[in-house]
């Protein structure tokens, strides 16, 4: 890894990339196959779960890949953190950081939120999801999940279809699409397209149903229901209605073509429970790869490719 | 007590003076200007050679927190830092707290700003009660006490309606209303500026329409009313031509700009969130920039002000999004116009001295200050050749939060003479 620490995916080479997608399918037997799902890779190292917002599938995804990795975790957030107390961030973390430990996992409300954590302590520190800025670990699970599916990423097409402007997702998986020679479009109507698609090089449109037998891949954003108290969208039933992923629009997929989505889903909203319960869903794959990526992840950080200890 | 300053090279434009003269201060005036003057028995001879000695600076942009905000700047600590940058008066502006509203509150600050004893304070008062854009303030009673000009700075009078009433109110006094120009209902949640910063950080856009929108407005309203009308810290190429275009029609209008809006684009905030960069009005684009330094070099930018924004360091040392707006200025705006600008030739001193000096006192209706006999002697000397490197430590003021630290600058003032009395002797702020 060219990187000290995972805080956005436009700072990740495509061999990053790679070798962060290949180290996951190395630990695909520990999580998916054996009875015994653990190896000692990051055994006696100190990871801190700091979870500024709440978070299930994060959270418990970590979770499990530290303890499949044998590290010592710790998670701590929401009202057990002295955030809430009204201590500031640098201080938590300066004080974390005292007790000597290796790793932060971040989430946080605020942009930036991880990038301050690394002024703060020399414990490398993962990105868990930073406002509406960068959630890179999500990026690699989805990659993983497109590559697994399609064997190679080069030359997708993918559209990333919803909430686009307030999406973090949308936000780290688009560089990282670009990065590995994906073709992205972003679908969404106007209220939620992201202030400048040049900077992430993608086109950008309104019409979903013009896009959709290109697509190999089509990503649905969660919608952030309290978005729409600002009236961006009059009602779920009419965003359901021009941008929901319905089964007449699935049909009119590509063969082979894969739905993902990041999760929580808002069934009947964004995604129709069929659809999302149908053959080419990937949903629950991609929380499988959440695990394998983020356990490549811990790893490589860490130093474990270095310090002779095979998963 | 009196002062000969021999051998400097004054500019002043309003009295055609671009050459070495002598001039000689005599307790609060300048007694006489002209070559080879000889000191009286118990003047003080300064060797000013090599020097340029113009008119006193003004900074008509400035929040000195004070009273309310103690913690972060009061006028004495600002005083320091104004003194330090080289400037002889500064116009507060009047979001303290209490909100400066009244006549009293105005007169608190003047006289606050005499005790101290470094800089003329030069106080605006609130447009409206309390800056909520409702009501209108005791306007004649703050002319009355000493007002400079009138403002709800911070935000803008929302409703067109009561910022018609109040230029219509404005307009019988001899002053001018200076419009923080923003349209909340555009900007709401903005921390930086919508297009490629606020996608490449992730954050919630301020654009540039909330600004230029509310700028369009008012100039209309200006027209209508016949109130002389200043836009305060224009920020994007578009208000800019807005203003243009109304001076073109012969209206009363003037604009001012920061050198953090001269001399900083959007793509300077990298991802390391760096929050003294983080401004309202944000830092614009690239573009943007380059057309305000055009303007302020051009004349359609009447004069450079620094905003000058000081915040305790827990409010600017967190995340972005929940950081304080602003960063201080009053030390930095001479050497950055200098170094960035005039010594490079891109702008003349003459143009330095009508923007930094000539201009705001015609904006704020002070009394001229000329390089002439019998006027008042408000000057700065600066010295082209110091340098300067910008550090927390070389910052006299109480905030730290400057857009510029690390910077290294050449040119500051090195003397300043306020009213006479000399607040900045060999760069170092006296009494000290």
């Amino acid at each position: 890894m060219f990187v000290k620490n995972l805080i956005d995916t436009y700072s990740l080479t495509a061999d990053d990339i790679t070798q962060i997608l290949d180290t996951a399918q190395a630990f695909e037997s520990v999580n998916n196959s054996r009875t015994i799902k653990k190896v000692p890779a990051l055994r006696g190292r100190t990871i801190v779960n700091l979870f500024l917002e709440p978070s299930t599938r994060t959270k418990s995804s970590f979770e499990l890949a530290e303890k499949r990795l044998s590290a010592d975790s710790l998670s701590m957030g929401g009202s057990t953190s002295s955030v809430v107390k009204g201590e500031s961030l640098a201080d938590t973390i300066q004080t974390i950081s005292a007790m000597n430990v290796d790793m932060f996992v971040c989430r946080a409300r605020l942009a930036g939120t991880p990038q301050r954590i690394t002024e703060n302590t020399d414990a490398v520190v993962i990105n868990a999801g930073d406002g509406k800025h960068q959630h890179p670990t999500q990026a690699m699970l989805d990659l993983y999940t497109m590559r697994k599916h399609f064997g190679h990423l080069d030359g997708l097409k993918v559209a990333i279809v919803g909430d686009l402007a307030h999406s973090r997702v949308c936000g780290s998986l688009a560089p990282a699409l670009k990065t590995m020679g994906a073709e992205v479009t972003l679908v969404g109507p106007p209220t939620f397209q992201v202030d400048d698609p040049d900077w992430f090089g993608c086109p950008q449109t309104a019409h979903f149903d013009d896009v959709i037998e290109d697509m190999d891949v089509i990503y649905m954003l969660r919608v952030q229901l309290e978005r729409m108290e600002g009236a961006a969208i009059p009602s779920r039933r009419e965003y359901n209605r021009l941008y929901g992923l319905d089964m007449t629009r699935v049909n009119r997929m590509k063969d082979d073509a894969i739905i993902m989505h990041p999760g929580p889903m808002n069934r009947g909203m964004e995604i129709n429970a069929d659809v999302a319960d149908c053959s080419r869903s990937r949903i629950l794959n991609q929380v499988n790869a959440g695990v394998l990526t983020r356990m490549a992840e811990m790893y490589l950080l860490l130093g474990g490719e270095n310090n002779g200890i095979s998963a | 007590m009196a002062f000969l300053l021999r051998g400097a090279h004054v500019v002043d434009p309003q009295v055609g003076l671009d050459g070495v003269a002598d001039v000689l201060i005599d307790g609060d005036k300048i007694a006489e200007v002209g070559q080879g003057l000889e000191p009286p028995a118990d003047a003080e001879v300064i060797d000013a050679s090599g020097k340029y000695l113009v008119p006193g600076l003004v900074d008509m942009h400035v929040h000195f927190r004070d009273p309310g905000f103690e913690y972060k700047e009061t006028i004495d600590t600002g005083s320091r830092a104004a003194a330090h940058g080289g400037f002889t008066d500064v116009a507060t502006m009047p979001n303290t707290d209490p909100v400066t509203d009244t006549g009293a509150e105005i007169r608190y600050q003047i006289d606050r700003g005499k005790h101290a004893g470094l800089v003329h304070i030069r106080p605006i008062g609130a447009l409206t009660r309390g800056e909520k854009g409702e009501a209108l303030s005791e306007i004649g009673d703050m002319v009355m006490e000493g007002a400079a000009a009138f403002s709800d700075d911070g935000h803008g009078v929302q409703s067109a309606g009561m910022m018609r009433t109040c230029m219509e109110y404005v307009s019988q006094f001899d002053r001018a209303v200076l419009a923080h120009c923003e349209i909340d209902s555009l900007t709401t949640n903005g921390v930086i500026n919508e297009g490629k910063a606020s996608t490449r950080l992730g954050m919630f856009g301020w654009p540039a329409l909330g600004e230029e929108l509310e700028i369009y407005r008012d100039i209309e309203l200006a027209k209508l009313t016949g109130c002389r009308f200043h836009v305060c810290h224009i920020s994007t190429a578009k208000g800019l031509d807005l203003v243009r275009a109304a001076k073109k029609e012969g209206l009363p209008v003037t604009c001012e700009v920061t050198p953090h809006h001269l001399f900083l684009n959007e793509d300077d905030i990298t991802p390391t969130y760096n929050t003294n960069l983080k401004m309202n009005p944000p830092l614009r684009t690239k573009a943007d920039m380059e057309a305000l330094v055009e303007g302020i070099c051009d004349g359609s930018i009447d004069c450079v002000v620094t905003d000058h924004a000081p915040h305790a360091p827990h409010e600017k040392d967190c995340e972005w999004e929940i950081a304080f707006f602003g960063c201080v200025g009053l030390e930095t705006s001479l050497p950055l116009m200098l170094t960035k600008l005039v010594l490079p030739g891109k702008m003349s001193w003459s143009r330095l001295v009508e923007v930094m000096a000539v201009n705001p006192r015609k904006v704020l209706t002070l009394e001229p200050v000329k390089v002439e006999a019998g006027s008042t002697a408000d000057l700065t000397l600066i010295d082209p050749a110091a340098e300067i490197e910008v550090t927390e430590d070389w910052l006299q003021g109480k905030a730290k939060n400057s857009a510029f630290l690390g910077w290294h600058l050449t040119g500051a003032a090195s003397d300043v003479f306020c009213a006479g009395k000399r607040t900045l002797t060999d760069g170092v702020v006296t009494p000290a």
